[in-house]
């Protein structure tokens, strides 16, 4: 199981001591419960997007998904952490948000310690001036921020598309062209706009997925492995539009 | 319970598993749409070894891929379910559905064939009238077995989302469909029309929150039927009430421990199976981590709750993550709804007792079962004490899952998908659990 989670990431055993490797990592120390919550926040959000796009989603799954998305949501706005704050931007790369989520395997007894940390600065306002590759976190924070409610009906409402069109803005509309050719090719395009980081993400996290489902997000991976030149540059789009982006993919 | 095995083996992942209502034939679908009903051996004295054993008697095309051209997507041919219809006649008759069309399937075995037409010759073609100077009467001959399988109705259009369940109604004439959101009722003989019995699409897509995942009629009482949900409820609805059933009659619902809750809790209480046991008085659920036996009468909670692999419990945010924890395992009952069965991981199975509250933990592979070897009791360790053979939670393989198990009606044989092979096992020994 240990080798299940992230591949290449050392899994922290969490029954409260400090292997050395964490000591002198620092940073890499025991994650709080609300990165944890976080990393499984975006887990969630990438599962929803992912496997829309080529073929008919699992309802259920994607229902149960939504509902837990929509839990954390709850449980961080009651939090006072569902906001744009500014970070002490560590630099640190998004595979270090896929730290051991252990402690959200607990039940919420056990977590009455853990839920005390202050919360990790999970979030980055400031989009563009971020060179790290943590920007995948924010992006999929952006889109749950923005539209809870349209995140779900996005998600299943197979049978009115153009419903969540009059809150998208006007440079969407060649989005839309693009994925209603559903060409690879235009494919390629709509991501070549998306930070490469995102697919870091996913291809971390889909590595491990053994079901039939693979099979699709391989193919996404290969799109993105094609488009290694957008790169950095690509922070400087604007939050709004990759937010829409991700609605879009989440819609077909 | 000694169970020894018998195996086979195909291409394609099995999907689906059913016995018919003797035990006579075993049916499985698999993923590219095909049905192969395996068909037991009767029992002769002169091969005491031989006795019982399953060979394949019929093999077909069911579903084909198809393309929804409207929304641009596939839809599979995956079997999802197999339900055989009592027999009426000398034919055998199921149903097999795949996302979106059930379809009505006649099986027939022609052993004899006429000869000593008076018009036609032994091709078929018609004879020279002017050869033929006297009269006979065509008699039956006898030949090889031919088993015919023939499509009798197509069940088409009625779902808008995923079929994951048939049921055939006791009353013979009318059967159930249930995708994600709706149920819809159908005469087996009438293809162009159904009855929506329940529907719990809301009129908003964006309040949906809950799914349909199983459904099965009662075994004796034609008017009602049982469907579970993604929360984890189970809904008993009589259709003598109103012709909607969206408000059920009985809601089974048990209540979260709340000092056992996580974002998980949700997910895990998914119902993915329901059956009715034999009796008619019980009911039996599967959810990610546990069997529960549910007594129709009693609403608040089930009678009985087995824990198939709780060492998992620990695990749900990996199991999350790599989409297992979705995995939909189905249930059965034997005959006398005495011991009930499960599939896990690591093409490991499980069977409760429900008298002596004991169960075991059995494996479906070539390399721990030859053919009429014992199988042997597995355990799974969690930390403290080894034994030797035992395995640990952290080497179990989550591939090898076995979803779909199925139970003679009548007799100690329990059928086992694993992945794409079929594993039988009888139990000749005697019918007690060790």
């Amino acid at each position: 199981m240990d080798t299940m989670f992230v591949r290449g990431l050392k899994r922290k055993c969490f029954d409260g001591e400090e292997d050395i490797e964490g000591t002198l990592a620092g940073i890499k120390a025991i994650p709080s419960y609300n990165l944890q919550r976080q990393s499984l926040l975006d887990m969630s959000l990438v599962k929803l997007q992912l496997c829309h796009m080529l073929v008919e989603p699992n309802l259920c799954r994607s229902v149960l998904i939504a509902n837990t998305v929509r839990q954390i949501q709850e449980e961080m706005t009651q939090d006072g952490t569902w906001q744009m704050i500014n970070t002490q931007s560590t630099g640190q790369a998004s595979l270090d948000r896929l730290v051991s989520t252990d402690i959200l395997c607990r039940s919420s007894r056990d977590q009455a310690e853990g839920k005390h940390v202050p919360a990790y600065g999970t979030f980055n306002k400031d989009f563009e001036n971020d060179q790290a590759q943590d920007s995948s976190d924010t992006m999929s924070t952006a889109s749950a921020v923005q539209a809870p409610r349209n995140l779900q009906s996005s998600v299943w409402e197979m049978e009115n598309p153009q419903e969540n069109k009059g809150n998208f803005q006007k440079s969407l509309d060649q989005i839309f062209e693009t994925l209603e050719n559903k060409s690879p090719n235009s494919v390629e395009d709509l991501f070549s706009e998306v930070d490469n980081s995102y697919y870091d993400l996913d291809t971390m996290l889909t590595g491990m997925m053994s079901n039939t489902k693979m099979g699709h997000c391989d193919s996404l991976e290969t799109f993105s492995s094609s488009t290694n030149t957008a790169s950095n540059s690509n922070c400087k789009s604007d939050l709004n539009d990759l937010d829409h982006i991700v609605e879009i993919l989440v819609e077909s | 319970m000694k169970m020894k095995s018998v195996c086979a083996t195909y291409a394609d992942i099995i999907s689906t598993v059913e016995f018919n209502h003797t035990g006579e034939l075993l049916a499985t679908g698999d993923k590219g749409g095909r049905v192969v009903i395996f068909q037991r051996e009767p029992e002769s004295k002169n091969e005491p070894y031989n006795q019982g054993e399953y060979n394949v008697y019929s093999t077909f095309q069911s579903h084909e891929p198809e393309f929804d051209y409207l929304k641009s997507l596939e839809i599979e041919e995956k079997i999802n379910k197999i339900k055989w219809l009592p027999q009426q006649n000398a034919a055998h008759s199921l149903l097999s559905t795949n996302d979106k069309t059930i379809k009505l399937w006649k099986i027939t075995e022609r052993d004899k064939r006429p000869e000593g037409y008076n018009l036609k010759d032994e091709e078929g073609k018609l004879k020279d009238l002017s050869t033929v100077t006297s009269l006979q009467v065509p008699v039956l001959k006898p030949m090889d077995l031919m088993v015919e399988v023939t499509p009798r109705r197509i069940f088409a259009n009625g779902h808008t989302y995923h079929v994951n369940s048939i049921s055939v109604n006791s009353d013979c004439e009318t059967y159930m469909s249930a995708d994600d959101l709706r149920i819809n009722l159908w005469h087996l003989a009438i293809t162009d029309r159904s009855f929506n019995i329940v529907d719990i699409k809301p009129a908003n897509m964006e309040d949906l929150t809950e799914v349909i995942t199983a459904s099965e009629f009662h075994p004796h009482h034609c008017n009602l039927f049982v469907y579970s949900s993604s929360k984890g409820s189970l809904r008993l609805c009589d259709m003598r009430a109103s012709a909607l059933c969206d408000k059920h009659s009985k809601l089974y619902e048990e209540p979260e421990d709340p000092s056992n809750r996580s974002f998980f809790s949700e997910i895990i209480s998914s119902v993915s199976d329901v059956k009715f046991s034999h009796s008619g008085r019980y009911m039996l659920t599967r959810d990610y981590l546990t069997v529960k036996v549910w007594d129709l009468n009693m609403e608040t909670k089930p009678v009985e709750t087995y824990q198939v692999h709780d060492y998992l419990r620990s695990k749900l945010c990996s199991l999350y993550e790599n989409d297992c924890i979705f995995d939909k395992f189905e249930c059965a009952w034997n005959g006398s709804d005495s011991v009930i069965m499960t599939g896990a991981y690591n093409n490991f199975f499980r069977m409760f007792d429900r008298n002596t509250k004991r169960d075991v933990t059995l494996e479906a592979s070539r390399e721990s079962s030859k053919p009429r070897a014992i199988l042997k009791p597995r355990r799974v360790c969690v930390g403290g004490k080894r034994r030797k053979d035992d395995i640990s939670v952290d080497s179990l393989d989550f591939t090898k899952k076995i979803l779909h198990t199925a139970w003679h009606p009548t007799e100690n044989i329990i059928a086992i998908a694993a992945t794409n092979n079929l594993y039988i096992f009888q139990d000749k020994v005697n019918s007690e659990m060790h």
